[in-house]
C-alpha cells in the first residue's frame, strides 16, 4: 500500500514536471514595465542607433518601450480619413521595431498616431497618454524624419525628460 | 458641383418623369431660392406641409419627416441633403431625416454640392480658402443607388449668375468676386467630376462579381482585442490581411461585466480605438463573461469570416481542466478561419 502511494506520488511529480516543462515556464517573457519610454519617429524610417539606445534605456529602467510612428495627414484629406498607403509603410516598420525590442527582452506597446505635422501628432499622443521619458532622433540630414524645428518644439513642449539622439552619420555614396 | 448649376431643377425633372410613369411622387422639401424656372417645374407635384421653427426673430421652415413618412409615397424629393436643421428638430441634419425616410421604405432623390462631402472638406478649404460648415458623411453617397452629376462650365455658371438666375442681381456681383470666381469653380467642378468617376468605378467593380459568387468569396476580418499592448499587434496583423483580401475589418473587445475598467485599461482601449480609426477599422465593444459566445454573436452580426486572436495567456492547468480557449473557438465558431497572432520574436525559441 505504502509502495503504491509512493509510486503514485512519484508519477504525479513526473507528470507535473513534464507539464511545467511543456508550458515553457523557463522562457523569460518581457513583463510590462511601469515606466514608459516613448520613441517617436516619422518619415518611413527609425535610425538603428536611436532604436538601440532607446532599447538599452528601457532595459536599464525596466520600462516599456513605446515606439510611435507619426503619420502625417495631408491637408486635402479630413483628419479622420484612413490613410492606407501611409499605414502600409508604418505597420511593417513598427513590427520590425517591436521585434527588435522583444528580442532584447523589453516589453513594447507600439502606437501609430496621426496629425497634420509630426508635432501635431505628438501633441495628440501626449494629450492621451503618459510617458516618463522621450527619446527623439535628431534631424538626419535627409528630407524624412524630424526637422530641427520639430526637435526644438519637442524640447520646449515635451511633458517629460527628453533625450535627442544623433542618428547614424550619412555615409557618402 | 455648386449653387446655381441646376440641381434642384434636375431633381424636379426626375420627379416629374417618375410621376408621368405612374409613380406616387411628393416634394418632401424644396428650396426654390425664388427661381421662377424651379417654382414652375414644381407645380403639379404634391408638397408635404413643412414644419415651422422659430430661431430668434427668424421664422424657419423645415421638412416634416413624420408627415412624409405618414404620407408614404413611392418617391420623395428632398432638396439640400447637407442642410443643418433648426434647433429643436429631431435630427440635427437633413441627411439624418432622409435616412429615416429611406428606412420607412420610401425612395428619395436629393441634391448636394460636392463641397459638402466630409472627405473633401479640407481640400475645399485649401483650394478655395472657404471652410464649409455643413458637411455629410461620405457613406451617404456610397449608399446611394445612383449619383448624377449636374455639370456646368464655370463660364456658363457665371453667366447664369450675372443674369440673376441664381441670386438676385445685387448679390450676384459679390458672389462673382468670392465663391463664384472662375478658379474656384474650376476646382469644384474637377472635384465633382472626380468624385462621380470614382463612384462609377466602385460600382463597376462591385458588379463584376455575381451576388452568389460574391457571397462565396466575401471575407470580413474580425480582430479580438484586449486592453493590452499585444492587441496593437493583433490589429496591425489583421489589417494587413484585410488589405490583402481587399476586405473590411472589425475589432472587438469583449468587456467583462460588472467591473469598471481600470485606468490602464481605459488608456489601452482609447489607444486601440485611435488605431482602429487610423486603419479604417470598426471598433466594437461587447459585454460578456463568455468570450467565445460573445465572439460568435459579433461574427454572426458582422458577417465575419476570419478571426484574429492573440496567443492566449492561459495556464496549463486551466487548459487541462477548463478546456483551451482555442479549441473551444474552433469547436464553437464553425465556418470561420482562426489565426493566432504570435510574437515574431518568439521564433528565436524554435532553435533552442
Amino acid at each position: 500500500m505504502i509502495a503504491a502511494v509512493i509510486a503514485l506520488a512519484g508519477l504525479s511529480a513526473v507528470l507535473a514536471v513534464a507539464l511545467l516543462a511543456r508550458s515553457g515556464f523557463r522562457v523569460r517573457k518581457p513583463r510590462a514595465g511601469i515606466r514608459r519610454v516613448l520613441v517617436p519617429f516619422t518619415g518611413g524610417t527609425l535610425d538603428p542607433t536611436v532604436l538601440d539606445a532607446a532599447i538599452r534605456l528601457a532595459q536599464a529602467e525596466d520600462a516599456t518601450l513605446v515606439p510611435a510612428y507619426l503619420l502625417l495627414v495631408p491637408l486635402q484629406y479630413a483628419e479622420d480619413s484612413p490613410l492606407r498607403d501611409e499605414v502600409a509603410v508604418a505597420v511593417p516598420l513598427l513590427e520590425a521595431v517591436e521585434h527588435a525590442a522583444l528580442r532584447a527582452g523589453v516589453p513594447v506597446d507600439a502606437r501609430i498616431e496621426k496629425g497634420r505635422s509630426p508635432t501635431h501628432a505628438l501633441r495628440r499622443l501626449w494629450d492621451e497618454e503618459r510617458f516618463d521619458r522621450i527619446v527623439a532622433p535628431a534631424p538626419n540630414g535627409r528630407e524624412d524624419g524630424f526637422t530641427a524645428k520639430d526637435v526644438t518644439w519637442i524640447l520646449a513642449h515635451a511633458p517629460s525628460e527628453t533625450i535627442v539622439l544623433k542618428p547614424t552619420p550619412l555615409t557618402a555614396a | 458641383m455648386a449653387a446655381g448649376v441646376g440641381k434642384t431643377y434636375r431633381m424636379l425633372l426626375e420627379g416629374r418623369q417618375a410621376q408621368e410613369e405612374g409613380r406616387d411622387v411628393v416634394i418632401g422639401y424644396l428650396e426654390p431660392h425664388d427661381r421662377p424656372e424651379t417654382t414652375a417645374l414644381a407645380e403639379g407635384l404634391e408638397g408635404v406641409p413643412r414644419l415651422q421653427a422659430q430661431h430668434g426673430a427668424l421664422e424657419l421652415q423645415e421638412m416634416d419627416v413624420d408627415a412624409v413618412i405618414r404620407r408614404a409615397p413611392k418617391l420623395a424629393l428632398i432638396d439640400e441633403l447637407a442642410h443643418t436643421n433648426a434647433a429643436g428638430m429631431r435630427n440635427e441634419k437633413r441627411w439624418q431625416d432622409i435616412e429615416e425616410v429611406l428606412d420607412a421604405g420610401i425612395d428619395v432623390i436629393s441634391t448636394v454640392n460636392v463641397q459638402h462631402l466630409e472627405s473633401q472638406n479640407d481640400a475645399i478649404f485649401e483650394l478655395t480658402e472657404i471652410r464649409v460648415r455643413e458637411t455629410f458623411p461620405d457613406r451617404i453617397l456610397d449608399e446611394a443607388d445612383e449619383v448624377v452629376l449636374v455639370d456646368l462650365s464655370p463660364e456658363e455658371l457665371q453667366e447664369r449668375l450675372r443674369a440673376g438666375k441664381v441670386y438676385p442681381k445685387e448679390r450676384a456681383q459679390v458672389a462673382l468676386e468670392n465663391f463664384f470666381r472662375s478658379d474656384k469653380l474650376a476646382v469644384l467642378r474637377e472635384l465633382a467630376l472626380r468624385e462621380v468617376a470614382e463612384d462609377v468605378e466602385a460600382r463597376r467593380v462591385a458588379r463584376t462579381l455575381e451576388p452568389l459568387s460574391q457571397q462565396a468569396v466575401a471575407e470580413r476580418v474580425l480582430a479580438l482585442v484586449e486592453p493590452q499592448p499585444k492587441s496593437q499587434r493583433i490589429m496591425r496583423r489583421a489589417w494587413r490581411s484585410a488589405q490583402r483580401l481587399g476586405t473590411e475589418m472589425d475589432a472587438v473587445w469583449v468587456r467583462p461585466p460588472g467591473r469598471p475598467p481600470t485606468e490602464e485599461e481605459v488608456t489601452q482601449v482609447a489607444a486601440l480605438r485611435r488605431l482602429a480609426g487610423i486603419l479604417g477599422a470598426h471598433f466594437l465593444e461587447e459585454e460578456g463573461d463568455d468570450l467565445v459566445a460573445a465572439v460568435r454573436h459579433v461574427a454572426a452580426e458582422r458577417g465575419s469570416t476570419y478571426i484574429f486572436v492573440g496567443t492566449p495567456d492561459e495556464s496549463r492547468r486551466r487548459e487541462i481542466f477548463g478546456g483551451s480557449l482555442l479549441s473551444r473557438m474552433v469547436r464553437e465558431l464553425p465556418g470561420l478561419d482562426i489565426r493566432v497572432v504570435a510574437n515574431r520574436a518568439d521564433r528565436d525559441r524554435l532553435t533552442e
